[in-house]
């Protein structure tokens, strides 16, 4: 089948690669670049395990050719870490907060809390429960996940607010 | 003087992180950052993908297959069928219930989306589109799909394979529909005990046909080494080592030439216990082409072809005397098996524990019989999270007793009190055979009705009761009480085998010289913090801290054989071997202090996590110095190294219980219902992590409102499977799932080495008879009994119409 020439930033990097057209970027990242962050839960955009952060929106990975992303800046849960190895807010808050067990939707869930806490640095519980509503859990039943998520907003709230003072 | 000499004793056991402290989870740290090592992440080299064709429909006869336009494809290595695995006699393999299972189908398929094809190619792009050229000529059959209509006269055999055989695996066949009848207990004295009771009650309970379905599906990779003559499979297996001797026995590959490996698992609750056609068409792929095949299901193919759970028609009887005794109990099932009896139970039990089905109450005289039947949908039968048939069993007795109460004008939470096994009465022996390790039950239940304010609850409900009777409200509210008792942790060997092993488990362990351990397991976790919680019971145990314990499980290859995780036996069985096997490193461990400290064992006494002199406190071994030891400096004759290995075979179940209440609010008009309160009381034994308890029981009250509130594998009456995709079938989002309250009661088991229970399932085999309980409660003071399951707004609306509460 004929190939199309892709290129993209991923996790702060430029990837290039030659996919079908039918290829959904979900198979790109895992198959060609060998990412294991996104997940494939469905393949029908309706578990959010594959979401991933594309342009400054969440994007469920699976619902979107390859081809779609031609020079989209990506990124995956893999990129939320610092160079350092440092973990992000929201990574810690998922683990203080014993927000995974089989940690399959976590990359997608993390993905997604990261996008929510920009768009609403500080959402209620309700708030957060409607935010995520796009991914599914199976494991903890969401109560300690809406914790994570409000602790990881607690956090990047602080940390905001003592740089501003 | 060393930190760990100048600690306190508090400091001490903090650093331990052994049992009973909420540590935080070892796995965490590569899920988080996406470093995660699920089946599908595996990739081997030259490895290509197989796909299915699959039948489009429930029961039609095979006339041919053609798969020569497939294999033109470019990139297509192969397309196995019925008749290439006939010659290895691999087109059934066996399942644990002792049934076979068609792995392709050969003349006749069974149940829509069965198996038919399996084709190989170099990508999942290139398999799929070849298995759409792959052509079939069916010839339709009529379809069973009503279990009711099986047996009937003259109702069209499904499995021609097994025709006329008036024998199966569990006694006599009374149709060639007919699996097994399974029958315990006192029939006639349940009969007379009906006869002769003052009130009777009697109601067909459905629990319906459902689906586990972990966010992950199943998968398998198959690497044969034709030259070294070794397989080796990465899987979703809940039991790898059952696995590999399945695979073993099939193949004729001996059992140490094949490697199992089951890495992190994204959830099983059930569904990656059983063996699949896609797991044995890679091995066989792999077999025939020499290069691994990597085999991943996708969401329909899972919801439609690997195991669905309970599809239940139990038809319960109460006896009781007006003042509200229970008499007796009697009970029917009807199981439908779907095509193939491959029901994940323990051999000896092809209605797993359903006879746990007198519950928490001291019923003196029961009888319970199961006919397992077959009908033209998917086979499976396994045991969503709960114990094999126990949420059935629960469901049923926790229904039937709500109705008795109803019929009595009796409240439901005082029927149960009036009823319950007392504490004195433990062990207690049960009309049906069990015996019940330890429990307290009116305490749990008191706790639990004061948590709630129950007396509180049933007034309000009064009074809105009366404001919609007064027009004033369009609002109904339910009360759920459910009191559930558990069997986990199969199993005795006497009583509990797979495929012939037995169910014991195990736990080897190794200490380093510098003091720190590596333990592994026959069991496989799926998202139960297994690497968390081991570590924890051995570092109470063994003195060295749980963050210097590592644990591993899955690879056939490294940890001792086990049964798997599944049943909440992980727990009670492999927990207990590793609280076995630490003291037996202990016991070692006292021998080289006495040795170093020149002592005699019996003056040393173990203090958290090292030896003391008795009387001369500053006199110690610390389990640091005595791991070193082990490896330079031992008493004489002693063999160096410091390991051990325990495999446990239980002497009995552990028998878990709680008290739940659900409180809803029903809208008359929609038929929606808002969870306004859910209360968990569980009493799992022994606490060994509070904050994974939590979260266990956090998850399972998620699946039970899931069953209960809105999932159903249904099927048209032409054996179309309805729903089998994400849109149709409900999975809880974090909009709909209720708050949960958690609380706990703590009676340990008194034959557990640390008298833990095991906890995973119990929320789920409480929570679902709590949900529907309350949903019908709403509408018991109009005189309804029960309503199926399960409770969507469409079916509680028609509930209202009927009643004829609408507008
Ligand atoms: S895999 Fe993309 S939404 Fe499920
Ligand atoms: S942690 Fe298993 S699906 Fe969310």
């Amino acid at each position: 089948m004929n190939k199309k020439h892709v290129k993209m930033t991923v996790n702060g990097k430029t990837v290039e690669g030659d996919v079908e057209a039918r290829t959904l970027l979900i198979h790109f990242l895992r198959e060609d670049l060998g990412l294991t962050g996104p997940h494939i839960g469905c393949e029908t955009s309706h578990c959010g395990a594959c979401t991933v952060d594309l342009d400054g929106r969440s994007v469920k990975s699976c619902t979107l050719f390859a081809v779609q992303a031609e020079n989209a800046d990506i990124t995956t849960v893999e990129g939320m870490a610092a160079a350092d190895g440092t973990l992000h807010a929201i990574q810690e808050g998922f683990m203080q907060e014993h927000g995974l067990q089989c940690g399959f939707c976590t990359p997608g869930m993390i993905m997604r809390t990261h996008r929510l806490l920009q768009e609403n640095p500080n959402p209620t519980d309700e708030e957060i429960r409607w935010g995520i509503s796009g991914n599914l859990c199976r494991c903890t039943g969401y109560q300690n996940i809406v914790k994570a998520v409000r602790y990881a907003a607690n956090k990047l709230n602080d940390t905001t607010r003592e740089a501003a003072e | 003087m060393s930190d760990a000499q100048t600690m306190t004793l508090e400091e001490r056991e903090a650093t331990l992180g052994g049992v009973g402290t909420a540590r935080k989870r070892k796995e965490d740290v590569r899920f988080i950052q996406g470093a995660g090592n699920y089946v599908d992440d595996v990739k081997l080299p030259g490895m290509v993908f197989g796909d299915f064709v699959r039948s489009p429909y429930a029961h039609a006869r095979i006339k041919s297959i053609n798969a020569e336009a497939a294999l033109a494809v470019p990139g297509v290595k192969a397309v196995l069928t019925a008749a290439d695995l006939k010659p290895l006699n691999l087109h059934y393999m066996p399942t644990l219930a002792g049934d076979v299972q068609a792995v392709l189908a050969e003349e006749k398929v069974l149940f829509q989306n069965q198996e038919v094809a399996f084709v190989v190619a170099d990508d999942r792009y290139i398999a799929s589109d070849a298995a759409e050229l792959v052509e079939v000529d069916y010839e339709e059959l009529p379809p069973i799909v009503d279990a009711f209509k099986a047996m009937d006269e003259g109702a069209i055999c499904l499995r021609e394979d097994i025709q006329g055989k008036t024998e199966g695996a569990h006694g006599l066949r009374k149709h060639d529909n007919h699996i097994f009848e399974w029958e315990i207990g006192d029939l006639e004295g349940a009969d007379k005990a009906l006869a002769d009771a003052e009130v009777t009650v009697k109601e067909l309970i459905t629990y319906q046909r459902v689906h586990p379905s972990p966010l992950e599906t199943c998968a398998s990779i198959a690497s044969m080494d034709k030259i070294k003559g070794e397989l080796t499979v990465y899987g979703t297996f809940q039991a790898p080592h059952v696995v590999r001797t399945v695979a073993s026995l099939l193949s004729g590959i001996p059992e140490h030439k094949i490697r199992v490996i089951a890495p992190d698992i994204g959830g099983g609750f059930g569904n990656k216990v059983g063996v699949y056609p896609g797991y044995v068409c890679s091995i066989v792929a792999s077999i025939v082409l020499g290069i691994p095949v990597k085999w991943v299901e996708d969401r329909i193919e899972n919801l439609s072809a690997t195991a669905f759970a309970r599809d239940y028609h139990m038809t319960g009887e109460l006896a009781a005397t007006k003042d509200g005794k229970i008499t007796g109990l009697k009970c029917h099932v009807l199981a439908d098996h779907g095509a193939f009896d491959a029901c994940a139970d323990p051999t000896k039990w092809p209605a797993g524990f359903f006879n746990i089905c007198t519950g928490s109450y001291d019923i003196p005289v029961a009888h319970v019989s199961v006919d397992g039947v077959y009908t033209n949908k998917a086979p499976g039968g396994v045991a969503y999270r709960c114990s094999f048939r126990v949420t059935e069993a629960a469901y049923m007795i926790e229904r039937m007793i709500d109705v008795l109460a109803q019929k009595l004008e009796m409240d439901p939470a005082e029927l149960r009190l009036k009823n319950f096994v007392q504490p004195a009465q433990f062990p207690y022996n049960s009309a049906l055979g069990w015996e019940y390790d330890s429990g307290d039950y009116p305490t749990a239940m008191n706790q639990m009705m004061q948590a709630v304010d129950y007396a509180g609850l049933r007034k309000e409900q009064a009074e809105q009761r009366d404001k919609v009777a007064r027009g004033e409200s369009r609002s109904l509210m339910g009360i759920g009480v459910a009191f559930f008792t558990e069997i986990v942790g199969a199993g005795p060997s006497r009583n509990c085998d797979i495929l012939g092993v037995a169910m014991f488990d195990s736990c080897e362990i190794r200490v380093h010289p510098t003091g720190s351990a590596i333990a592994r397991l026959g069991t496989k976790s799926q998202g139960q913090a297994h690497e968390t919680t081991y570590a924890q019971i051995l570092a109470t145990e063994i003195g060295i801290p749980s963050e210097d314990i590592g644990i591993e499980e899955g690879d056939t290859d490294t940890a001792p054989y086990g049964l798997g995780t599944y049943g909440s036996r992980s727990t009670p069985v492999a927990g207990a071997a590793a609280a076995r096997v630490g003291r037996k490193i202990r016991a070692k461990a006292q021998k080289i202090a006495a040795h170093l400290l020149e002592v005699a064992e019996g003056d040393l006494e173990w203090e958290i996590d090292r030896f003391k002199v008795k009387g001369l406190p500053e006199k110690e071994a610390t389990m640091k110095e005595i791991a070193w030891a082990a490896y330079n400096n031992l008493p004489e004759g002693m063999e160096p190294g410091l390991e051990a290995v325990d495999y446990y075979d239980p002497p009995n179940m552990t028998y878990p219980f709680g008290a739940y209440l659900c409180v809803i609010d029903i809208d008359i008009d929609t038929g929606e219902s808002a969870i306004r309160r859910f209360y968990a009381l569980d009493d799992c034994g022994t606490r060994i992590n509070p904050m994974v308890i939590e979260g266990q029981v956090h998850g399972g009250l998620t699946e039970a409102f899931g069953i209960a509130m809105g999932q159903e594998i249904a099927y048209d009456e032409l054996g179309n499977v309805q729903g089998a995709s994400l849109m149709d079938y409900f999975l809880p989002t974090a909009v709909e799932t209720p708050i949960w309250e958690t609380d706990f009661t703590v009676t340990p088991s008194p034959h557990h080495p640390i008298g833990a229970k095991g906890v995973g399932e119990s929320p789920n085999v409480g929570g679902v008879p709590a949900f529907s309980n309350a949903v019908i409660d709403a509408f018991s003071h109009l005189g309804v009994k029960h309503m199926p399951m399960p409770h969507t707004a469409w079916r509680v609306w028609k509930q209202c119409q009927e009643l004829g509460l609408t507008k």
